[in-house]
């Protein structure tokens, strides 16, 4: 056998792990025991970075790609899918993290951007990349760059879920937007939303994204995953909401079990008992705009 | 025909437009009344870790094996034939589980994502017409065991993919991702035969 016959880096095998994610809740790890502790609570995949967005707010400087071998202690401790997080533009990184052979990269705002122009061409890449976006314009820039996944940007780090849900509402209300524009209209929507012409028909056409779109950014709470799963999320991230809590095992556990009853509400309250203390939180409020993450990239 | 698609995490809706495709009609399974009524029932792709843990903690876990022993037809794709095994080789085995396809599985055996890979499998089945079906394998767990009574519908570079035992269908690949229902049709005549298959075990 060959292998000649074995397809690598196609474009479903890339979106049909996010569409095996879906319902899930990924979450941010800084070690191998946080990714042990997800792992036990039910996460779908977890993400491998060298600080939580939380801790990147407090401390500052420049956030760059966690240290491989960290990445690789947290692939060697679980058996669920290992992302892992790259700069924006910073194709080095992203080059490093496919030669370590984790599962997803991240492309992400929470780090600092190495490019302020340009994205990574992830069309290049054998894996695959899930991208933040605010609104449908900017996923629809990414998914044309290769993004195989989107998730809302939010403002991470932040335990507020205001601006996930202000990202996920523009999204979405943009998609149906689309679904009843006549044919005409769409050439003026694609330059509108400065979009790739064929994803805009295709996004009115089928009227959803062509791939899985999940929520990022300030969720905390069980409640706050419900909130974005009826807000037509297909699954969550959590970052700090998790390892910044006083009980990280059981909210993380709480968490992955609203996410999957999200339309359930004595589900959600019976799971979201005496969790101990939610991180504390900032109001958007708080941070000057120039020190907002979801303003990174384009 | 009513397949229910368990709904817990997973690739669900994908399971249900490929049950369409095959003529029968498809309900989202997340608790355990929703077993009822059933003609057979599908374990979709996913993480096992999770799904385990689910079945685990809402009380569908021991429904659910309960019909699958009583005879009620099953087809688990990728995550779903190992929430199936009865035996799973390595050390991460995923502990909560229904332990009635008599095989053993190695989880992410075909590799991590990059490894992942699309291929034409021929598939027996609907008269052993052996077409060639374009399937998925992500992150995919490797069939290592048969045990007795366990046929295979499906190889793949000489391991065994699709298999059957009885009324249990169960898959290493995803035939839902790619546009394709020939697989689905296999478990639906199955499911049509009723659950007094005559290679039950």
């Amino acid at each position: 056998m060959t292998g000649t016959s074995r397809d690598t880096g196609g474009v479903r095998v890339k979106r049909g792990l996010a569409e095996m994610l879906k319902g899930g809740v990924i979450m941010d790890v800084v070690n191998a025991d946080q990714a042990r502790i997800a792992e036990e609570a039910g996460a779908v995949a977890v993400m491998a970075l060298e600080r939580v967005p939380a801790d990147i707010r407090a401390e500052g400087g420049v956030v760059r790609m966690a240290d491989p071998e960290h990445v690789t202690a947290i692939m060697e401790a679980v058996s669920i899918p290992v992302m892992a997080k790259c700069r924006i533009g910073h194709f080095a990184e992203a080059q490093v993290l496919e030669a370590l052979g984790v599962d997803y990269i991240d492309e992400s705002e929470v780090l600092t951007p190495a490019d302020e122009a340009h994205h990574v061409d992830k069309w290049s890449f054998t894996v695959p990349f899930v991208c933040g976006a605010t609104n449908l314009g900017e996923a629809l820039r990414r998914i044309g760059e290769g993004a195989a996944m989107i998730r809302s940007k939010g403002e991470a780090g932040t335990g507020n879920v205001v601006e996930a849900v202000r990202h996920m509402r523009a999204i979405s209300s943009t998609i149906r937007r689309l679904a009843s524009a006549g044919g005409e209209e769409l050439m003026a929507e694609a330059k509108g939303l400065g979009a790739p012409f064929e994803l805009v028909r295709e996004v009115a056409a089928a009227g959803e994204l062509p791939v899985v779109l999940f929520t990022a950014g300030g969720l905390a709470t069980p409640a706050d995953a419900a909130l974005m799963m009826q807000l037509g999320a297909h699954g969550v991230f959590v970052g700090s909401g998790i390892f910044k809590s006083g009980n990280p095992a059981l909210r993380a556990r709480a968490i992955v079990e609203a996410t999957t009853y999200y339309d359930d509400p004595a589900i959600i309250a019976k799971v979201s008992r005496g969790l101990g203390e939610a991180m504390t939180g900032i109001g958007m409020g708080q941070i000057p705009e120039g020190e907002r993450l979801a303003g990174r990239g384009w | 025909m009513k397949i229910g698609v368990l709904g817990l995490q997973g690739d669900v809706r994908e399971h249900q437009a490929a049950l369409e495709a095959a003529g029968a009609v498809p309900v989202v399974v997340k608790r355990p009344g929703e077993l009822d009524g059933l003609d057979g029932l599908i374990l979709p792709g996913g993480e096992s870790t999770t799904i385990g843990l689910l079945l685990d903690r809402f009380g569908l876990l021991e429904p659910l094996r309960q019909r699958a022993l009583d005879g009620m037809p099953l087809f688990g794709t990728c995550a779903g034939l190992i929430l199936m095994a009865t035996e799973i080789a390595g050390p991460d085995a995923a502990r909560h589980r229904l332990s009635v396809l008599d095989v053993t599985v190695r989880r992410n055996a075909y590799g991590r994502q990059p490894e992942s890979f699309e291929a034409e499998v021929a598939v027996a089945g609907r008269g052993g017409d052996g077409a060639k079906v374009r399937v998925a394998f992500i992150r995919a767990p490797v069939i290592e065991r048969l045990g007795r009574g366990v046929e295979v519908l499906g190889e793949w570079e000489g391991s065994p993919v699709l298999v059957r035992q009885g009324h249990l269908l169960a898959a290493s690949f995803h035939a839902e991702i790619t546009g394709e229902h020939r697989v689905h049709e296999i478990f639906v005549t199955m499911a049509a035969s009723g659950s007094n298959g005559a290679g039950r075990t």
